[in-house]
């Protein structure tokens, strides 16, 4: 059953588009007058991505297209034929969450949840690009992405222990655990939500 | 959740064949960049076009490049190519800036140079939804017959917020520009008009396909200043670029500023150069410029930021340009 049989109406017109979602090839049938962030949610059920103001202020529903963090509620769908599309669903290469989702869970970054699909898509390409970010190179990459929730410290602090951890080599809880050790307050490390938050699934 | 109307979206792959479709379409057609500007607005039913001509495939729009005499930047390089370009960081750091300021990161991403130069003027009374402009009767610059922010008033005064333009104005940029009846070329002073509703000179089948930018001479400065609600992606409540020429002695020889983000067209402030041909660039000077600067600018009630506050940061835009230039 579709997702969200209400959203589609069978007297649309449509074309198909072919292009890569989370490294599977997809080839759909989409009402031609979709945004890709329309295609994702309510076409191929991938509602990690979210649509928060829909017009281009809030960043909640920003992807990866060909690497590249930007606002799928502005692109209309063609201009995603034959490219590749990475949302929070596709972050992690396997089972378990990417460091950067991992750091997020661990740190708090991820509350309500709502913005931080698209923060996850912006530090990562952040991250591709620059492995030792300082909190000015972080702040400039996520300044496109509103939060209410977090004041943006604890996110901050997941980007930096995301990219720690990737540049050592170790787990994000053992880099969080050596930082936190002179605090008086933190002697151990709780997961705060669960997983599904940063993962979008 | 703001949907779309139904339209058909065209890919072209060259200048003339989105030409073709501009005018096969007529009347029901607009082109497409970046879309940062025109998708909001068709979500908020501002147009409601049966078509749209995607220019992001036209790879002749896309280029950059440099020459002795100066820059060719396509219409469709995105604003944050222009951002980072370390060829225009060293010559024209003023548009460079204002390509970083437009917006946040992902809109830079998307959004193009051309499609900011021609972005849609704005207004509080115009960039909402259609249930909140329907609920207020509509206004002058759609749909509507009266003004909200001048009472009374008969023309548009929707406020130009293209950052790019601002910093292009005093730089002497020209526009290329391509319709059905062939190409011309026009100073980007010439391209806008005091018409809120639409104030570009450009006739409907034409597109904007780069921008000429000569390269600035050794002895000018130029600088641009932005405020914004929000340094991370606000639009601009006021805009200023200063160009500055130093004569071979270090004074100065020309002085222009173009102020922006308040009435429907970016407008070179008068008497600037009068002013100050011949003088040093002293604190003095760069106080009595301010001073000259807020005499003649008046920010209306297009946007909601205080008219009054806005005009009392003119000077302070003025004196950060100027003592940007003098560092």
């Amino acid at each position: 059953m579709h997702p969200f049989p209400g959203l589609v109406s069978g007297r649309d017109m449509r074309e198909i588009i072919r292009f890569t979602v989370n490294g599977d090839l997809t080839e759909t049938g989409v009402p031609t007058h979709y945004t890709l962030l329309e295609t994702l949610r309510y076409i191929l059920g991938l509602t990690g991505s979210k649509q928060g103001c829909d017009k281009g202020d809030c960043g909640a529903c920003t992807v990866l297209l060909d690497g590249e963090a930007v606002l799928s509620c502005l692109l209309p769908v063609q201009e995603a034929e034959g490219r590749s599309v990475i949302t929070v669903e596709g972050l992690a290469a396997g089972p378990h969450p990417s460091p950067l989702q991992d750091a997020f869970d661990l740190t708090g970054a991820a509350q309500c949840g709502f913005c931080t699909p698209g923060i996850l898509c912006s530090a990562s390409q952040l991250l591709s690009e620059n492995q030792s970010p300082n909190r000015e190179d972080i702040a400039q990459a996520l300044s496109g992405n509103l939060c209410r929730c977090t004041g943006y410290t604890k996110i901050f602090e997941a980007v930096e222990v995301a990219a720690e951890a990737t540049r050592l080599g170790l787990a994000p809880a053992d880099v969080l655990t050596a930082r936190r050790s002179s605090d008086t307050d933190s002697s151990t490390l709780a997961h705060f939500q669960s997983p599904q938050i940063v993962t979008g699934k | 959740m703001l949907r779309l109307h139904p339209y058909e979206y065209h890919r072209p792959e060259t200048v003339d064949e989105a030409i073709a479709l501009l005018v096969e379409h007529s009347g029901d057609v607009m082109p497409i960049a970046g879309g940062t500007d025109l998708v909001p607005n068709m979500k908020h039913k501002l147009f409601t076009p049966g078509h749209l001509v995607s220019l992001r495939g036209i790879a002749e729009m896309q280029d950059i490049a440099e020459d002795d005499d100066g820059f060719t930047i396509g219409a469709t390089a995105s604003l944050d190519r222009v951002a980072r370009d370390a060829r225009a960081l060293r010559a024209l750091p003023s548009l460079a800036r204002a390509c970083s300021l437009v917006s946040g990161p992902q809109l830079r991403r998307m959004g193009t140079i051309g499609g900011n130069v021609c972005l849609d003027t704005r207004c509080t009374y115009y960039n909402q939804t259609l249930f909140w402009r329907k609920a207020l009767g509509y206004c002058l610059k759609k749909d509507g017959t009266a003004c909200h922010v001048v009472k009374g008033g008969t023309r548009c005064v929707a406020a130009h917020s293209a950052d790019t333009a601002t910093a292009l104005l005093p730089l002497e940029a020209e526009l290329r520009i391509v319709g059905p009846d062939g190409e011309r070329t026009t100073p980007i002073t010439a391209f806008f008009t005091s018409d809120g509703v639409w104030n570009r000179r450009m006739e409907p089948g034409e597109l904007l396909v780069s921008i000429r930018v000569p390269r600035p001479a050794s002895n000018t400065r130029h600088s641009f200043q932005k405020l914004r609600a929000r340094d991370s992606i606000d639009f601009p409540m006021l805009n200023l670029a200063v160009r500055v020429d130093f004569s071979e002695d270090h004074l100065v020889a020309d002085l222009q500023m173009v102020a922006s983000a308040m009435g429907s067209y970016p407008r070179r402030l008068g008497k600037m150069g009068v002013v100050a041909a011949g003088r040093w660039l002293t604190a003095e000077l760069i106080d009595q410029l301010a001073q000259e600067a807020f005499r003649q600018c008046h920010p209306l009630d297009n946007m909601p930021i205080d008219a009054e506050w806005r005009r009392a940061m003119v000077p302070v835009l003025v004196r950060r340009a100027l003592s940007e230039i003098t560092d």
